[in-house]
């Protein structure tokens, strides 16, 4: 591994990004336009939005970075600057950590951004703040190695793109988000206990409830990060320097 | 001295072998074209070269080292068929990278760069470029750091005839510096400009030799004729 390639590595992907302003708007602007219509939807019931909240502006990075990188990854792959990285001595840890830098940033630009629309105009309330923006970028990371991992799956943009409903909405439909997970059938609960959104989203909802987190939120956390990493090594596998 | 030595090479790919049994030395410090017809095998012998093709048996060897050995990856340069750059940076942004991985200095980048004549598209966006202006942008990638050997897959395709005289002259003043080039081609009227030649047809080495040994060897007037009755010869057999 080395310095000067991750950080050319990262810094490539943040241009390659700064060339796409429509894409960083949207990246910016959507999680924020979702959360002041969840606000305006239950604006009744405010309780509602107290538990919500914090757990969706933890999980947009989440959804985001997987649909950004499985795309920019199969782009790599397909366009042939891949074959040509990996016949340089670039290692691919220098490229998956170069990439998880670039999404790491954005993700923590995006996570204030609604951080400060959500705690300081609409009224959301939690004790840890901070906290809830680091695992907000935890998040990002975790949706940028799904995303990597997945995109080794996906011959086409059409494919990778159905791969968020197929990978990302059933673990949005069971992590406890819309019922909790204590009144899931068993059978759903047990799945919903392998799915990482899953831990992802308990940690949040501590952070947004409990006033000093416990010792369940520390295994959630390693949850998320062991899954990340998993996935990182899982990803890097796809990487082939020879291929048929 | 051979800078690559390829023995009984097979590859097969889609459960159909495309080379069968190559053997093949390329000389080091000269420019050698690799010809024959689209579908002749020779992206595949050129990624054999690179270490990025899967093999199912004989040896490659580059610069006495199995080909895609990791001491290779920064003495080989390889620009493949389709441009390999990002389309969304700019010419200068795309090197800055190459080069940055490849660790070379910053005044080299405007080197290459007059090298494949881009100079004064520097700020342009690669997807904004021309066919053969993107074709140049991946060459100059490849030649960023003065690789020991450049494997270069039909650089001048799309070119027009004065930018393909240019580049040829950049071939042989980089080979003139000890550079190993093997330069694909499926333009006949290229060979003429290899100092060795290398004809591959249907996955099978045809004949390899200076252009006069092999045109005299046929007893033909141009390359093609030659070819032609290689093939003949080959078809006989």
């Amino acid at each position: 591994m080395s310095v000067r390639r991750t950080r050319a590595t990262a810094q490539r992907v943040l241009r390659q990004l700064r060339h796409d302003p429509r894409t960083v708007g949207l990246l910016l602007a959507v999680p924020c336009v979702l959360q002041v219509l969840v606000h305006a939807l239950f604006e009744n019931r405010p309780r509602v939005f107290q538990s919500l909240g914090v757990p969706l502006l933890g999980l947009f990075p989440f959804v985001a970075m997987f649909i950004v990188t499985s795309i920019t990854m199969l782009r790599e792959r397909t366009s042939g600057t891949l074959e040509r990285l990996l016949t340089t001595p670039i290692a691919r840890g220098d490229l998956l950590t170069g990439y998880a830098l670039a999404f790491a940033l954005v993700a923590a630009v995006q996570a204030t951004l609604v951080s400060v629309l959500s705690f300081g105009l609409l009224g959301l309330e939690s004790d840890h703040r901070l906290g809830v923006i680091a695992l907000a970028i935890a998040n990002a990371v975790l949706g940028m190695a799904l995303g990597l991992f997945a995109s080794a799956f996906a011959r086409t943009e059409f494919q990778a793109v159905q791969f968020m409903p197929a990978f990302v909405l059933p673990q949005i439909l069971l992590c406890g988000l819309l019922v909790p997970r204590e009144e899931m059938a068993g059978w759903l609960r047990a799945l919903s206990a392998l799915l990482p959104l899953t831990y992802a989203y308990d940690a949040l909802a501590r952070l947004s409830t409990e006033v000093k987190v416990g010792p369940r939120f520390w295994v959630d956390v390693a949850v998320v990060a062991g899954v990340t990493v998993a996935a990182l090594a899982l990803g890097a596998k796809t990487l082939r320097r020879r291929t048929p | 001295m051979a800078a690559v030595s390829i023995t009984g090479l097979r590859v097969v790919r889609g459960g159909r072998e495309v080379l069968h049994a190559v053997d093949l030395e390329v000389e080091a410090g000269r420019v050698t074209g690799l010809l024959g017809p689209s579908g002749s095998g020779k992206t595949t012998l050129l990624r054999c070269v690179v270490g990025a093709q899967i093999v199912a048996g004989g040896s490659v060897d580059v610069l006495g080292l199995p080909a895609g050995a990791s001491e290779l990856r920064s003495r080989v340069g390889y620009q493949t068929q389709a441009p390999s750059v990002y389309a969304d940076l700019t010419v200068r942004e795309n090197l800055a990278y190459f080069g940055a991985i490849l660790g070379v200095a910053r005044g080299r980048l405007a080197e290459t760069v007059e090298i494949v004549g881009l100079d004064g598209l520097e700020r342009q966006v690669a997807s904004t470029l021309s066919g053969g202006e993107l074709a140049r942008l991946s060459l100059a990638a490849a030649l960023l750091n003065r690789p020991e050997v450049l494997v270069l897959d039909e650089p001048t395709v799309g070119l027009d005839p004065v930018l393909r005289r240019d580049l040829w002259e950049a071939f042989h003043r980089l080979a003139e510096g000890g550079t190993t080039l093997l330069v694909s081609s499926h333009v006949m009227d290229e060979a003429e400009r290899c100092d060795r030649l290398v004809l591959l047809r249907e996955g099978s080495v045809l004949a390899s030799g200076t252009p006069g040994e092999l045109r005299l060897e046929t007893d033909a007037g141009s390359l093609d004729d030659a070819f032609l009755a290689l093939v003949d010869r080959a078809v006989e057999l």
